[in-house]
């Protein structure tokens, strides 16, 4: 089939940006989403034209690497797909697709559709973590965790951390993200030593580096590859809450 | 050709790694701090070194060419991790793993490294438990376990078909904690280009920034490469596209001598190719054979619907060939007869290269509820990329480049034949023979970052925190910085036609033909010429657009599948010198008449280690004699 390519195209973090239109023919509806920007990669190179940048590494949809903003949305048009999983069935022939980075002001632009997500690593590094050393860890099996509480914990757990939550959010909020590692350490018996302390650091960091207020939209759980619940953001709050006390 | 010692220490098998620990030096807590750590990789074996040298008070430099750690290849693995927890009180123990482990890889890995990675596999778990890792549970509130890839007991840990992701949270949770204390540093989106030796010790390494393009140096007074697997060379493989093997290879080019490089693990139960353009072969879970059962028509080339095949009309041939084991046959035996099906045209699909596997029985048996709770994502997974339900019929699967058992060379405290530099994860070699077992690649990791490698270091840092840190204006890293230099300009300046992806591709067809499942004479020598035709056409007609100071896939790209061209010859040449089969290194001339793989053990049991003598030059061939004095040596039979 034949599509219409509007794509965000920028040289550099300093340069001014904007879209490029590109007429591809010879797509099939058998190729990956990301497959289709291959080939379309592999004809601008042979064309002479520098190939189009975008993040992606495992192209199974659980490294999180994969953030594309597709017709307005972030992974496109299919409900808990990350971009490396959409495949060109979800379009027709003819249609044209507008893709383009991640818009956030914590997250710049680096190249065409790379985006600097590392603001996430420093939330983490201001508290996401359960300060076990290496060797001190008791018999795994001494802490019995109800079954269902585990669960939970790993519907957290299972975040990617590709940022289309703040993608989405009119407000740029990382609320999502954050609220799945507060969620998921709040709810084990081994998190809860830290939990009001890492629940103020991340909460503050998050802040600090300017992502939005949360303004209970939702339309980050719409958009969340992994179908992380906005319940955790109750969670959060009420964390956030009992750590204020 | 040298013997090489290994150094492995004396006394019983099941006290070497204790008495080692006893004797070896040990770096006072003061001094660690004047040592600085260079730790390349940061997946699940590199994650969790960092947090644990961090915490013993080293400075780490830590590199990876994502934009964070949390993304490396180790989040893609699904199964499970191994641990001899006996938890199902089934009769396991660290020397029942052991002795899996030794059989699983065909009798070619080392005893004593096998037995100490079986060692630690229960403070591995422990860790991640501590570390928040969710492992899946019973509704007792106790750790649940699986049985996983060709074993018989219930040793296998999870996070339903996420557990590589959750074991690399956890371990990158923990050296997070270590760059907030400030004793990790990290350095995403770098490659790192080559190593760099000061009178005869890793010193340093240099990388490329893939932000800004600059070349950068980095010194420390040792190395750690965790840069994990190489089966990205096949183009289409399980593993994530990013997989290299660029930093192994800079390291061989410096004198670390490359182990057993032919040995790849090509995994059963991948989704089939579908079509040309497809850049990833994705692997649907070995779990999945607990439950499903594999079978072709009996017809040659029938091509009914499968529902409409009558179950007499079916032949399960895993269950017909190997009965012990059936469906749970070890990977590489399952590969094979998975490809024997399909060259003899009874293969399914298009193509004709694929095989079903079906759960119509599984569904019929537990209900469809029970199981969708073990393999409802993996079904989901299926569904989307193959667009086929797997309630409802079977999903076809085929064989794909999955692990590399073949890696750097260690000895014993993990150390590369280079002074000072190390190799953990999959990047070395040491574990598992010709064949890995399933949910022990994982173990392996957690292991050598966790609890091996930060005691073994110690023994070779204890000297050396005299030693100053160390400059990077010095000629060596004059020398390496323009060795670094020169190739990506070399790159840049051919200015051919052609895409480095439509050569990756030729690579891998040319790898995947004669040096995958199945190798002969032949075919290795008819490889050696094609791969060197090609290499040559490579460098006369290339395209890398763009510039070197600048963000530049292509040239990413390139770098890594020049040093795939160097690196399949080698591993083409190392096939043709093991004329035996063994595990996943299948020789046609070598086998039992029942065509399976026949081990030579007087000729070939040891490890084949390769010197690189210099651009241009035949690598020297060296050899790690292998002993087994605690378990049986046998055919290695799943019948
Ligand atoms: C689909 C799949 C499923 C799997 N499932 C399982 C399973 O269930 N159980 C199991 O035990 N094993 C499994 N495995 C195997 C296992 O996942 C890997 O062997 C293991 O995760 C490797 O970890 P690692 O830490 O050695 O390296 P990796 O996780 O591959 O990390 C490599 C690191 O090195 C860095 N790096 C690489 N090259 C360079 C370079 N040139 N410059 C700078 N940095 C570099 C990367 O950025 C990354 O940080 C699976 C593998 C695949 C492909
Ligand atoms: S919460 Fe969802 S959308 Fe946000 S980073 Fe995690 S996986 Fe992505
Ligand atoms: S490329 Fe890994 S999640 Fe998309």
């Amino acid at each position: 089939m034949k599509i219409k390519l509007k794509i965000w195209r920028q040289e550099s973090a300093e340069a001014k940006g904007g879209f490029v239109s590109y007429d591809l023919e010879g797509v099939s509806k058998e190729m990956s989403f990301l497959e289709m920007l291959d080939y379309l990669n592999s004809t601008l190179i042979e064309g002479d034209e520098e190939p189009v940048a975008f993040e992606h590494d495992c192209r199974e949809g659980i490294c999180g690497c994969c953030s594309l903003f597709i017709n307005g949305r972030p992974h496109g048009p299919a409900g808990e797909t990350t971009t490396c999983e959409l495949r060109m069935t979800q379009f027709e022939d003819g249609s044209e697709i507008v893709i383009e980075p991640w818009r956030s002001r914590v997250f710049p632009v680096i190249r065409d559709l790379i985006v600097d997500r590392s603001a996430f690593d420093k939330i983490l590094q201001a508290g996401g973590f359960i300060s076990a050393n290496t060797g001190a860890a008791p018999e795994a099996n001494s802490i019995p965790i109800a079954k269902h509480k585990a669960d939970e914990a790993f519907d957290a757990a299972i975040c990617v951390g590709c940022g289309a939550c703040v993608a989405s959010c009119p407000n740029g909020s990382a609320m999502l993200f954050v609220a799945a590692k507060v969620s998921q350490l709040a709810l084990l018996p081994q998190g809860r030593a830290e939990a009001k302390k890492r629940v103020r650091k991340m909460v503050a960091k998050m802040d600090e580096l300017g992502f939005g207020a949360c303004g209970n939209i939702g339309a980050c759980e719409a958009e969340c590859p992994k179908g992380i619940k906005i319940s955790h953001i109750a969670r959060l709050n009420r964390e956030f809450l009992r750590a204020s006390i | 050709m040298t013997m090489l010692d290994a150094k492995i220490p004396a006394g019983p098998l099941a006290d070497k790694w204790s008495n080692h620990k006893n004797s070896i030096r040990l770096v006072n807590p003061a001094n660690r701090t004047k040592l600085d750590i260079i730790l390349v990789g940061t997946g699940l074996a590199g994650a969790a070194a960092a947090s644990t040298l961090g915490e013993l008070g080293y400075n780490v430099k830590a590199f990876c060419f994502q934009d964070t750690p949390r993304r490396a290849h180790s989040v893609a693995a699904q199964g499970g991790i191994n641990a001899a927890k006996n938890y199902r009180n089934d009769g396991d123990s660290a020397f029942r793993l052991f002795h899996d482990l030794i059989k699983g890889g065909d009798y070619r890995a080392r005893e004593a490294n096998v037995h100490r990675m079986a060692e630690v596999s229960n403070q591995s778990i422990d860790q991640m438990v501590a570390s928040g890792v969710p492992f899946a549970r019973e509704y007792s509130g106790y750790l649940d376990n699986r049985s996983f890839g060709g074993v018989q007991v219930s040793r296998t840990f999870y996070a339903k078909g996420q557990t590589g992701q959750q074991c690399l949270l956890g371990a990158y949770s923990g050296l997070i904690r270590q760059l907030a204390r400030g004793k990790v540093t990290m350095y995403p989106r770098r490659d790192m280009l080559e190593v760099v030796i000061v009178d005869g010790e890793a010193r340093g390494i240099i990388t490329r920034n893939l932000v800004t393009g600059e070349i950068e140096r980095h010194s420390g007074h040792a190395v750690v490469l965790a840069t994990g697997g190489y089966g990205t060379i096949y183009y289409l493989s399980t593993l994530a596209v990013g997989s290299n093997a660029s930093a192994a290879w800079a390291a061989h080019r410096k004198g670390a001598l490359f182990a057993n490089p032919s040995f790849v693990q090509i995994h059963p139960t991948s989704l089939p190719q579908l079509n040309d353009y497809q850049a990833k072969l994705t692997l649907m879970s070995e779990s999945l054979r607990n439950d499903g059962r594999i079978w072709v028509p009996k017809e040659k080339g029938d091509r009914r619907h499968p529902n409409s095949i009558p179950e007499e009309e079916r032949d399960y041939y895993l269950e017909r060939r190997y009965p012990a084991f059936g469906n749970l046959v070890p990977r590489d035996v399952a590969s094979r007869a998975a490809k024997e099906r399909c060259d003899a045209g009874y293969g399914v699909g298009d193509t004709g290269l694929s095989v079903y596997l079906d759960f119509g029985g599984a569904i019929e048996k537990q209900g469809k509820k029970a199981i969708e709770a073990k393999y409802g994502n993996l079904f989901e997974m299926y569904n989307k990329l193959a667009g086929i339900n797997p309630y409802e019929e079977p999903m076809r699967i085929y064989p794909a480049g999955h692990y590399t058992m073949g890696g750097l060379w260690v000895d014993y405290n993990l150390m590369t034949t280079v002074p000072g530099l190390y190799a953990i994860g999959e990047s070395n070699f040491s574990d598992h023979g010709a064949n890995r077992l399933g949910a022990s690649s994982l173990m392996q990791c957690a292991g050598d970052g966790y609890f091996i490698l930060p005691v073994t270091i110690g023994d070779y840092l204890a000297e050396r925190f005299r030693t100053p840190r160390i400059s990077t204006d010095g000629a060596e890293f004059d020398a390496a910085e323009k060795e670094a230099r020169d190739k990506l300009e070399r790159i840049m300046a051919v200015g051919g036609k052609q895409t480095v992806t439509s050569f990756h591709k030729r690579l891998g067809r040319i790898m995947w033909d004669d040096c995958g499942m199945v190798r002969n004479e032949a075919g290795l020598q008819k490889a050696l010429s094609s791969l060197s035709e090609l290499k040559e056409e490579f460098w006369r007609e290339v395209k890398v657009p763009g510039r070197l100071d600048q963000v530049n896939q292509e040239l990413e790209k390139a770098v890594r599948v020049a040093d795939f061209f160097e690196l399949g010859q080698l591993m083409c040449r190392d096939a043709l010198s093991r004329k035996e089969s063994c595990g996943a290194h299948f020789r046609e001339e070598s086998q039992t008449p029942e065509g399976e793989a026949q081990r030579i053990d007087a000729e070939y049991s040891y490890v084949a280690a390769w010197e690189h003598k210099g651009e241009g030059s035949d690598h020297e061939f060296h050899k790690e004699p292998l002993k087994f004095e605690n378990v049986e040596i046998k055919e290695r039979s799943y019948k």
